[in-house]
């Protein structure tokens, strides 16, 4: 279970202030399947960094089962990441110098797992996602489906209960989108809470529920929940 | 994945940006091991030179003048032969050998030479109280002429005309020198009448082109009494060590011995601790240049690659990475750049060494492994030092500035 109990958060960066998240309550149940849709500029992805523990309020509770994320130590916050968050991100961040497999490592050799598991748990996800035959190749050595693919199963490595992920078709042509979406749908199904930000309405449809972020406010649909 | 396996890919990916990162701390490396070899080497090769010319430093009284080296003897004043005692039985380092002499200008067979005084080295080497950490000790580094009784064979006693000292004299025996020879017709066991007492001549020395050559050693205390200048001489000759005159020996001689005129072969010694001094002072002058400009262009290249990095920091803090392992992340790359940096300004300052030592300063000069740890340990040190806060702004980066487009 994750929530948010009137969360704002402001900037100040140059000019006057601007409040991307006024006062805003949230629950997002174990399971559950959300898309937040909503305007460039509207919060989106501070909404999203902040139920992963990257971005703390300026006021209000962010909890994820019952504990609150910003009253921890940074490196609790990134302890509890490792444990419970996967990102998916736009971009897909990989990293550059390290193969498809190397890349898949990294969660796990964050996790404090040996080499040898490491290797072999990475190799069996890339496996399942169809890309056995690339486990040794780069980021750039591979298609951007590919290097979607790789990203999820970097999300996936820790098996992680919650999904947090931000435009993850925005840079993939029609038929990768729709294996994402499938996958997320997938992920879902084995039990996880997916929270997608997404402008794409087939990734919005495929949701539980859909919520709409504009002003600082979030409605479910043309109903307010804040 | 292992964090050396991550930092080490990562070093690889980036091989050009390493080396331009690295070529400040690299050169001022190879530049300060070659100075310190051929340093190390020259003073070698000065202390040999000094070594073979013999006594250094001369004991004499406090109102005589040095004209000549070689006739310091002659001036006719005294200073007391217990000095010699004095300085056998003090715990000064760095004195190879001693030799007091007296000289008396005498009358052989028409011909007028001087008469020298010596006492052979096996006299007051007896006196000497510490045997292994007085006098005659050597501390590292210091001459190259090693003398172990016992073990070293007792030299020829023609190479006092060398060494400036004799091991064995009895008191019935001289030494003749090449012109004194040559004049009366004298060779080895014949025998000479120096004011009515009669030697054996042990050996003829051979030719200096000096007043050696017109010299009669005997022993000192057969010339003191047959002169009747009871327990004097004129001048305590003494073979310091090269390093120690550098390190103030002269100095010391002239703490113990007060009421003496101490003084050194200013030209030869001088020059040489001016180059060891103007070589330390360069070595010097290179570790402060390479500590700001190796750690500037350190620390420049470790803030670049930060943030250049800055995504792929956000991304391994979203995966769960605590702030700890990303500053282990960059000091553990920082101490791999002073590694490589430290080992390959050790070898290309030694080839530069190798090359230039015969060419600048004429010697021979040899690898020297102890540089190693050195280079090494200075350049981690630079290197850990200037990554140390670009290392830290990666460790707090904030994850949400680096993973905006999220």
């Amino acid at each position: 279970m994750m929530k948010m109990e009137t969360v704002t958060k402001t900037y100040n960066h140059r000019g006057p202030a601007v409040t991307v998240l006024n006062n805003v309550n949230l629950e997002i149940p174990q399971g559950d399947f959300v898309s937040i849709v909503g305007p460039s500029g509207s919060g989106k992805s501070t909404l999203l960094l902040m139920l992963g523990g990257m971005l703390s309020p300026s006021r209000g509770r962010v909890e994820i089962d019952g504990e609150s994320l910003y009253d921890l130590a940074p490196d609790e916050r990134a302890t509890v990441r490792r444990k419970k968050v996967g990102f998916v991100f736009q971009t897909f961040n990989l990293v550059p110098y390290l193969s498809a497999v190397e890349n898949v490592q990294i969660p796990l050799f964050l996790a404090g797992l040996g080499e040898s598991e490491q290797q072999e748990r990475a190799s069996s996800l890339l496996s399942r996602l169809g890309l056995g035959d690339r486990l040794q190749h780069k980021p750039l050595e591979l298609s951007v489906g590919q290097q979607q693919r790789v990203a999820l199963a970097r999300t996936l490595a820790n098996d992680p209960p919650i999904i947090l992920a931000d435009e993850p078709t925005g840079s993939l042509d029609p038929e990768t989108s729709a294996q994402v979406i499938a996958f997320l749908e997938q992920m879902n199904e084995e039990g996880r809470t997916v929270v997608v930000v997404t402008h794409d309405p087939k990734v919005a449809q495929k949701a539980k529920r859909s919520l709409k972020l504009d002003g600082g406010k979030i409605s479910f649909g043309n109903r307010e929940v804040s | 994945m292992r964090l050396r396996k991550l930092v080490l890919r990562e070093l690889f990916e980036r091989k050009s940006q390493v080396i331009t990162g690295l070529m400040a701390i690299l050169l001022g490396i190879t530049v300060i091991v070659a100075i310190k070899n051929i340093t190390f080497y020259s003073e070698k090769a000065v202390a040999r030179e000094l070594d073979a010319l013999g006594a250094n430093i001369l004991v004499l009284p406090k109102s005589v003048t040095l004209q000549n080296y070689y006739s310091a003897d002659m001036q006719g004043e005294e200073i007391p032969e217990e000095y010699v005692e004095r300085l056998t039985q003090s715990n000064l380092q760095g004195v190879d050998n001693l030799s007091p002499k007296l000289s008396v200008p005498v009358e052989i067979q028409g011909h007028r030479f001087t008469l020298t005084g010596i006492l052979p080295k096996s006299e007051f080497q007896a006196k000497a109280v510490w045997q292994t950490a007085g006098v005659f000790s050597r501390p590292e580094g210091c001459g190259t002429v090693a003398s172990i009784p016992g073990l070293t064979p007792e030299p020829p006693k023609e190479t006092l005309v060398r060494t400036r000292v004799i091991e064995t004299l009895s008191s019935a025996e001289a030494l003749v020198g090449a012109d004194v020879a040559a004049t009366l017709g004298v060779k080895a066991n014949d025998t000479i009448s120096v004011m009515g007492k009669t030697f054996t001549v042990a050996a003829v020395l051979p030719e200096t082109g000096t007043v050696d050559d017109s010299r009669v050693f005997a022993h000192l205390h057969t010339v003191q009494e047959i002169a009747g200048k009871g327990r004097a001489v004129n001048v305590i000759e003494i073979v310091g060590c090269c390093d120690q005159i550098s390190k103030g020996l002269a100095s010391r001689i002239n703490g113990l011995l007060p009421e003496a005129k101490v003084v050194t072969i200013a030209q030869v010694v001088d020059t040489q601790i001016k180059t060891n001094r103007m070589m330390s002072s360069l070595s010097m002058v290179f570790v402060a240049v390479i500590v700001l400009v190796g750690g500037a262009s350190i620390a420049n290249y470790m803030y670049g690659n930060v943030h250049e990095r800055r995504r792929e920091i956000g991304t391994l803090m979203a995966l769960g990475a605590g702030s700890g392992l990303v500053l282990k992340m960059f000091l553990l790359k920082a101490l791999l750049l002073g590694l490589a940096g430290g080992v390959a300004g050790y070898v290309l300052g030694t080839v530069l060494a190798l090359l230039l030592g015969p060419k600048l300063a004429g010697i021979i000069v040899l690898p020297m492994p102890t540089l190693m740890p050195w280079a090494i340990g200075i350049s981690v040190f630079i290197a850990l030092v200037a990554s140390y806060f670009p290392a830290r702004r990666a460790a707090w980066l904030d994850p949400f500035a680096t993973l905006q487009e999220v």
